[in-house]
């Protein structure tokens, strides 16, 4: 097959992929998107000839547009905008699981200080503040007392840009030391493990330590509706246990769309880039007119 | 006569040092600096160019 991977970066996520893509025999045409023009009904991109697009823009800005009007050209990209839209925004994503009646932290959303500083209160101590998009753990915040409370949120309010000005407050999850990060494909998980640190952040960006993790069938069924309440595709679902390591209960904190893979690829013994490839051949070959999501997810655990 | 496996050369842009790449360094990816420990992106492959790699930015991710 012909696949388009959309780029800025090129990390070793995107070097595996590449690579894993090449190893199979297939055409991939790298298309650093910071080089192309998009216009209403084409585009400087050389995409048609193609018979998928990867999106791995590190830009959540670029993701949202260049997707969206690869797809009204008619191009097929992963992930999806619709999905993209929903992962890259804290509160649509929490929106979107809770609808789907997934577990997710209790989350409130405020316009000013004042009306954040309520929400907080009304959570108790410690809170989590958090910028509605962002990644890898930036400008979290645990807010343990109602004067650190005011000066981030007075920080918050000086920052300019206008996404600081919509206050994301959540329950402060008291997780037993780590999270739990899913690499599914339509809902199929392909890889898990988990990311453990002394710092209330966990994620593998701020330094937490890997380990693989083997997903009981909770933690499975969680993970294919919370890939279905995004809509589904190439999709790293992060969660936590509640209650400590056996109680065998979860919340889904996140979905994100633009997935990062290299620590999965070294926590664990699964071929993760191999295990792309396979998906995005089964996403290739997918009849259009049957439900996408059933094929792609029998397809991956074959 | 270079093969596939040779490391690449190149000059690293800030000092105008000669600097190895891997053998299989993409465009587009990004090499720490060994001279300096800058950030550098491979902007090309032939001839070998690197640049000062962009700082991050607020809305980059996953």
């Amino acid at each position: 097959m012909r696949v388009g991977v959309l780029y800025s970066r090129i990390r070793q996520d995107e070097k595996l992929l590449l690579e894993a893509l090449r190893e199979r025999g297939h055409d991939v045409e790298k298309i650093d998107v910071r080089d192309q023009r998009f216009d209403l009904t084409e585009t400087t991109a050389p995409v048609e000839e193609l018979d998928i697009v990867v999106d791995r823009c590190l830009s959540t800005s670029r993701s949202l547009y260049a997707t969206r009007f690869l797809e009204t050209y008619g191009v097929p990209v992963v992930n999806a905008p619709e999905t993209a839209d929903i992962c890259a925004d804290k509160a649509k994503n929490s929106l979107a699981l809770a609808a789907a009646d997934v577990p997710t932290p209790e989350t409130e959303v405020a316009f000013t200080t004042d009306a954040a500083m309520e929400a907080i209160e009304s959570f108790g101590y410690p809170c989590v503040l958090k910028p509605v998009v962002g990644s890898w753990g930036r400008l979290m915040a645990k807010i343990d007392s109602k004067s650190a409370a005011e000066a981030i949120l007075e920080h918050k309010a000086t920052l300019g840009h206008y996404e600081h000005k919509v206050f994301y407050v959540q329950e402060f999850v008291d997780k037993p030391g780590r999270d739990i990060r899913v690499l599914a494909a339509d809902g199929e998980p392909i890889a898990a493990m988990t990311r453990t640190a002394d710092h209330w952040l966990t994620n593998a960006a701020k330094g937490g330590e890997t380990a693989a993790f083997d997903l009981d069938e909770t933690a499975t069924a969680l993970v294919e509706r919370a890939s279905a309440a995004v809509g589904g595709g190439l999709l790293g679902v992060d969660l936590m246990e509640v209650g400590g390591t056996d109680s065998g209960a979860y919340t889904v904190h996140e979905v994100n769309h633009t997935v990062e893979f290299k620590a999965l690829t070294q926590a664990t013994d699964v071929d993760v880039p191999a295990r792309i490839v396979d998906w995005l051949e089964a996403t290739v070959t997918a009849p259009d007119d049957t439900d996408q999501t059933d094929i792609d997810a029998d397809e991956v655990s074959a | 006569m270079t093969s596939e496996t040779d490391p690449v050369l190149a000059e690293d842009p800030i000092t105008g040092e000669e600097i190895e790449l891997p053998a299989d360094v993409e465009v587009g990816e990004i090499i720490d600096s060994p001279v300096t420990g800058t950030e550098l992106e491979v902007i090309s492959l032939d001839p070998v160019t690197l640049e000062e790699a962009p700082e991050l930015e607020e809305d980059w991710g996953e």
